[in-house]
């Protein structure tokens, strides 16, 4: 097709032609079009359907608060559905289709809903949908779900990149037309850092549209000389195709930059999007004004657009939106557009100005005191009918009309923190109000200045308080003259008397007769009315309608406007995909990954790993012949007590403390004492929070006379951390302690079983016999002849156990070496699973125990509360509820029938009672399989456990519908009296 | 190789350091750097300054790092630094720096808790802008902060306007070097 409505002028490149199809129909465009001014000067109008009844659309602006032209972008997997065409850049093979129809854009079967609008009045949904409840998830819910919404989804994962980034800048500038420019011309040439962000792939805003002067220069080429300038300073960084999305706290502004959005796809590595999070001492909003349309009978046709899109497409763009054209205006700003499209050779068939009297204008048949009543024409307009101030009607035949109902300052940055615009009575307009984000200030239209002077010189004294408060105070440029016209408007929201539908809100189909029906059903809060109506939802969030509606609203109900008030402006500012608030956190690369020392060597052996935290760790390696995960888990347990086992304990959290107080500290943070632990020696300890609950167990060992060890579960590493510095810094601050975590600094293993000490002694330099190095001993040793480690004879498996610690990166030498030289006992490496089930035959408690509801008498370890001395949480775990009795016991639970299963979250009930809460006796923390006893066993939580050894139960879970015939007995499964890890 | 035998792995897993150069930046995987910690006992400020003045080893204020012949150090806390020396003459340099500093105070061995990458170009400022909330340009060489890259806490270290070190938590060495790997690829 031949750009047909290709007009002279505007700021493409026409010495490039691009090739770009819409619903599979080639057309030609230059770079510098958006789609939709691409498609208007190929003579197409009807660009979408509306949400609701399906109506025709075409765009009603050229930028980002378009309500109409939503179309997708591209195909596969990069569909994007939901884009605003007028935002669009063209690029060569652009592949764009409209949405929200069917079979075509021209021939839609939905439209059977605009006949239908009776029955799809303002919350219709809420009245129609309500009965039987049955219905509700499996009829109305799929129902509405295919009917509503716009474009779909691709269903693909997102091929692309997002990065996230800082910048940090002195004055960060939103919005790049005069008055950004000028103020950016400022603070630029003063030489502190700025920051000019602008949504647009073009800077300059209004002056790219409008054909006035600047100084002696167009507009527009007055804007392309100030980013010229402004790109040559290295102090300024210039962001076009970035959008500002709002403030957040301390001057920190969030924004979105379009990276590679205008190419086919972005180059290798690129990102498709980079989220910024600026830092800025100060910010200027200049984001200029959005214009407003006037309700009216059909309003919505194919070629109505607002004024100021008419003559941005033609001057800007070298499109026209029709051959013969009409202007309804309410204020002069819609004149322009007349003489405008005029001088570029259109024929402006009327001017139809609401306000009565005043100056015509010459040459253009100009109608003082007419409004336009309705509109023909099924897929684009055709005609209107208008009425003129002695009230007679007439019809024009023509193919595009502009409407001017004023224009609303974007303040919306400004209300982000909850400060209210303010009323202009002269500009009929919100503008920003007091108590804005901390360090913005407003300049030009944003403030509802809305001449080009007025914005150049608000720009440049912004920029030039800015510059004073941060000490750069710089005398004030000479600024170019440039048109400085008042605004001149007299309101008109809608023109009354009709029986058809005018729309305010185009994109959720909101109409005047929807006003007016909430406010008959008393939805009269502006807020209410949003939500009944669906005004100012969705993608352009009402930036067109939501003062339009209000101003109905405030009609009805006899308040001013103001009363009325607005909704809660919130960001972002416009539509963010969700990829780019991912950036590069998905997939793999969701989370960081902790890898063990041992990691190389299991990965080698065919490990299979579990994410704990982020942390990959062996959960069991498979042999040769294993099939399944309890033959290797069984085989691994086995071999351990049978033999010896090696386990990466690594990911224990480690914690150096030290200090002359240090073991005064530990009796602080431990319910147990520490102070009086020897050099040499390790200790179990049990931690608190202030609330009498268990925090986190471990062992501490004592290396010296000032200096221990701590070693935390792998989840509470960070958590313990965090409260030891809290309790080192908050509450005794006057102790002598040093803290450091050294969880990373260390690989460490446990070597557990019969044959654990002889393995070592192939391996460490020093004698640990039982005599040298008791049970519970701790201390520094060297291992193959000299490298420095640390030694513990502790155990979590029940078995004469060590774990044995040298610096990492000796981790992975370690391990072999241990493999190596435990061949001669068939040496095992154990994973979590058998950790688990050896823990559990031993009865400690892990995670699930300490489910931070659980105090150290629910555990059994009651006891190891010392009153002797005082610590954290020890007064409040005597507190009433935490000592009764009958309170909670850990126990060991096994079936009565062995071949029975269990399973972890069952519930404790007597036999015959009914499963019920008010029956419930506790429930099962920990189920493993025990190979040594060939039966489930359980650890859990039972009322009064300590009183019921011996007695049986049924074990229950509704859910996996098991119910099993349980004994209850010592939690201690295997080696109650702890022989065999003093052996 | 030590007396012992045992082979040393890097953080990343490799027996030698990596290296990378993408476009004009250069990423160097460190692994012969001994790091250790050093916590002022309380009252023992002094006796602190005047070991590591005889030991020729700085004492940074906050927000800083000195470099020197044999150590280095960098400030991390009020009264803390982390220490750095040469790892072949080093190795055990908690043992060191005990004799420099005796029980005034707390030390202890940091060296494989971290993964060192050193990274150089021309301007590293669009590199950091994707990494992590550091204003690079303005910060003056000697420069040290605790940030965080990729959900990860490190240290970062300008050590010269074209070149700063990142300490980042050694088992996650292979998540940070993907981070900087890609934003690197990214701004070339």
């Amino acid at each position: 097709m031949t750009q047909s409505h290709r007009i002279a002028g505007g700021q493409i490149d026409r010495s490039t032609t691009l090739r770009f199809s819409f619903d599979g129909q080639s057309f030609a465009a230059h770079p510098g079009d958006t789609l939709a001014s691409a498609l208007l000067a190929n003579g197409v109008r009807l660009m979408g359907r509306s949400f609701k009844y399906h109506r025709p659309r075409g765009p009603l602006s050229a930028g980002s608060e378009e309500p109409n032209a939503l179309v997708e972008l591209r195909t596969g997997a990069r569909r994007e559905p939901n884009t605003r065409a007028t935002v669009v850049e063209v690029f060569d093979g652009l592949q764009a289709s409209s949405q929200n129809r069917w079979p075509s854009l021209r021939f839609d079967a939905m439209a059977i809903n605009d006949r239908l609008n009776s029955f799809f009045t303002a919350g219709f949904y809420y009245k129609t949908f309500m009965w039987p409840a049955s219905f509700w998830e499996k009829v109305y819910e799929p129902i509405i779900r295919r009917a509503a919404g716009l474009g779909s989804l691709s269903r693909e994962e997102d091929p692309d990149e997002y990065d996230k980034g800082f910048l940090h800048c002195d004055l960060l500038i939103i919005g790049a037309g005069p008055a950004g420019l000028m103020a950016a011309l400022t603070a630029g040439r003063a030489g502190v850092r700025v920051i000019l962000a602008d949504e647009d792939f073009r800077m300059g805003g209004r002056l790219n549209a409008e054909t006035h002067a600047v100084g002696d220069q167009t507009a527009a080429s007055w804007a392309a000389a100030a980013v010229a300038e402004l790109a040559s300073l290295p102090n300024v960084r210039l962001m076009p195709r970035t959008t500002v999305l709002g403030p957040m706290d301390h001057g920190i502004y969030s924004a979105v930059e379009r990276v590679s959005d205008h190419l086919p796809e972005p180059l290798p590595g690129k990102p498709r999007q980079t989220l910024w999070r600026i830092y800025s001492a100060r910010a200027i909003l200049a984001g200029g004004a959005t214009e407003r349309p006037i309700a009216f009978e059909n309003n919505d046709r194919p070629g109505i657009m607002l004024a100021g899109a008419m003559r941005a497409y033609a001057n800007r763009w070298g499109a026209k939106a029709g051959d013969r054209i009409a202007v309804f205006t309410n204020n002069d700003d819609g004149l322009r557009t007349a003489v405008d499209m005029a001088s570029k050779g259109v024929d402006v068939v009327a001017v139809i100005d609401s306000r009565e009297g005043g100056d015509l204008l010459p040459g253009i048949r100009h109608l003082r005191g007419a409004v336009v009543t309705d509109t023909a024409g099924r897929l684009g307009l055709t005609g209107i009918t208008l009425r003129q101030a002695n009230g007679r009607a007439e019809t024009l035949q023509v193919d595009a009309l502009a409407v001017s109902g004023g224009w609303n300052p974007n303040v919306n940055i400004t209300s982000h923190h909850r400060s209210k615009p303010r009323w202009d009575e002269g500009l009929l307009a919100f503008v920003p109000g007091e108590g804005g984000p901390s360090g913005l200030s407003v300049a030009g239209a944003a403030a509802g200045v809305m001449s080009t002077q007025g914005a150049l010189h608000t720009g440049q004294a912004q920029a030039l308080a800015v510059l004073e408060s941060l000490g750069r105070l710089t005398k004030p440029a000479d600024l170019p003259q440039a048109e400085d016209a008042p605004v001149r408007i007299s309101p008109l929201w809608h023109v009354a008397g009709g029986k058809g539908r005018a729309w305010i809100d185009q994109q959720n189909d909101v109409t005047v007769k929807d006003v007016v029906l909430a406010h008959q059903e008393n939805f009269t809060s502006v807020e209410h009315l949003k939500r009944y109506t669906t005004l100012g939802m969705a993608t352009d969030q009402g930036k067109t309608g939501n003062v339009l509606g209000i101003a109905v609203m405030a009609g009805l109900t006899g308040q001013t406007i103001p009363e009325t008030g607005t909704t809660i402006y919130r960001p972002p500012y416009t539509p963010v995909a969700m990829g780019a608030l991912a950036g590069r956190s998905r997939g793999p690369e969701f989370k960081p990954v902790r890898l063990t020392p041992s990691h190389l060597w299991a990965k080698e052996q065919g490990a299979v790993f579990v994410e704990v935290g982020n942390w990959l760790r062996t959960q069991w390696l498979p042999k040769p012949g294993e099939t399944t995960w309890r033959q290797s888990v069984d085989r691994e347990v086995l071999a351990t007590r049978r033999s010896v086992g090696i386990c990466d304990v690594t990911t224990l959290g480690k914690i150096d403390i030290q200090g002359t107080d240090a073991g005064a500290f530990l009796d602080r943070v431990y319910a147990n004492t520490f102070s009086t632990l020897p050099v040499g020696k390790c200790r179990y300890g049990l931690m608190l929070r202030e609330d009498g609950m268990v925090m986190d167990d471990g062992t501490t060992a004592r290396l010296g006379p000032h200096e221990y060890v701590m070693t935390t579960t792998t989840a509470n590493a960070v958590p313990v951390f965090r409260h030891l510095e809290y309790v080192r810094q908050c509450l005794f601050p006057d102790m002598d302690v040093q803290l450091i975590s050294t969880t990373e600094a260390w690989a460490q293993y446990s070597v557990a079983g019969p044959n654990a000490r002889k393995l070592l002694e192939k391996l460490v330099d020093q004698d640990i016999s039982d005599a040298a190095f008791p049970y519970m001993a701790a201390g520094h040793i060297t291992v193959c002849g000299g490298l420095r480690a640390r030694l513990f004879r502790i155990s979590f498996s029940g078995e004469l156990a060590y774990e044995i610690a040298v610096p990492t990166r000796y981790g992975d030498a370690l391990i072999r070496r241990l493999m190596q030289e435990g061949a001669a006992f068939d040496a095992v490496v154990y994973g979590t699973e058998a950790l688990g089930v050896m823990r559990v035959e031993k009865g400690h408690v892990a995670g699930n125990e300490l489910n931070g509801q659980s105090t150290a008498l629910n555990m059994g370890l009651g006891k190891m509360v010392s009153r002797k001395k005082d610590s954290i949480g020890m007064v409040l775990s005597q507190r009433d509820g935490m000592t009764e009795p009958d309170g909670y016991r850990l126990v060991g639970v096994k079936p009565v029938d062995p071949a029975r299963a269990i399973s972890a979250g069952s519930h404790f009930l007597e036999i015959g009672a009914a499963p019920v809460a008010a029956n419930d006796g506790g429930w099962l923390t920990s189920v493993v399989y025990s190979p040594h006893l060939n039966s489930q066993i359980a650890l859990g939580y039972l009322k009064a456990g300590d009183q019921k050894i011996g007695r049986r139960m049924r074990a229950v879970n509704l859910l996996t519908k098991v119910d099993t015939e349980v004994e209850i007995v010592s939690p201690h499964f295997l080696d109650p009296m702890g022989e065999r890890l003093r052996g | 190789m030590a007396e012992h035998g045992l082979h040393a792995v890097t953080a990343l897993g490799g027996a030698a350091p990596r290296m990378a150069e993408i476009g004009p930046i250069s990423i160097t995987e460190r692994f012969d750097v001994a790091l250790g910690s050093v916590a002022t006992r309380r009252g023992r400020a002094a006796d602190v300054v005047r070991g590591a003045s005889d030991a020729g080893l700085p004492l940074p204020p906050p927000g800083k790092a000195e470099f020197g012949g044999q150590w280095s150090a960098f400030w991390v806390a009020p009264e803390m630094w982390f220490v750095e020396a040469p790892f072949a003459s080093h190795e055990d340099i908690a043992a060191h720096l005990r004799t420099i500093f005796g029980d005034a105070a707390s030390v202890t061995e940091q060296t494989d808790a971290w993964v060192r990458f050193d990274l150089s170009a021309p301007d590293l400022h669009p590199l950091f802008a994707r990494l992590c909330n550091v204003d690079l340009p303005v910060a003056p060489v000697g420069f040290a902060t605790r940030t965080v890259i990729d959900h990860l806490g490190c240290y970062l270290i300008k050590r010269a306007a074209d070149q700063v070190t990142l300490y980042g938590p050694r088992s996650s060495a292979q998540s940070l070097w993907h981070a900087i790997d890609v934003a690197a690829r990214s701004v070339i």
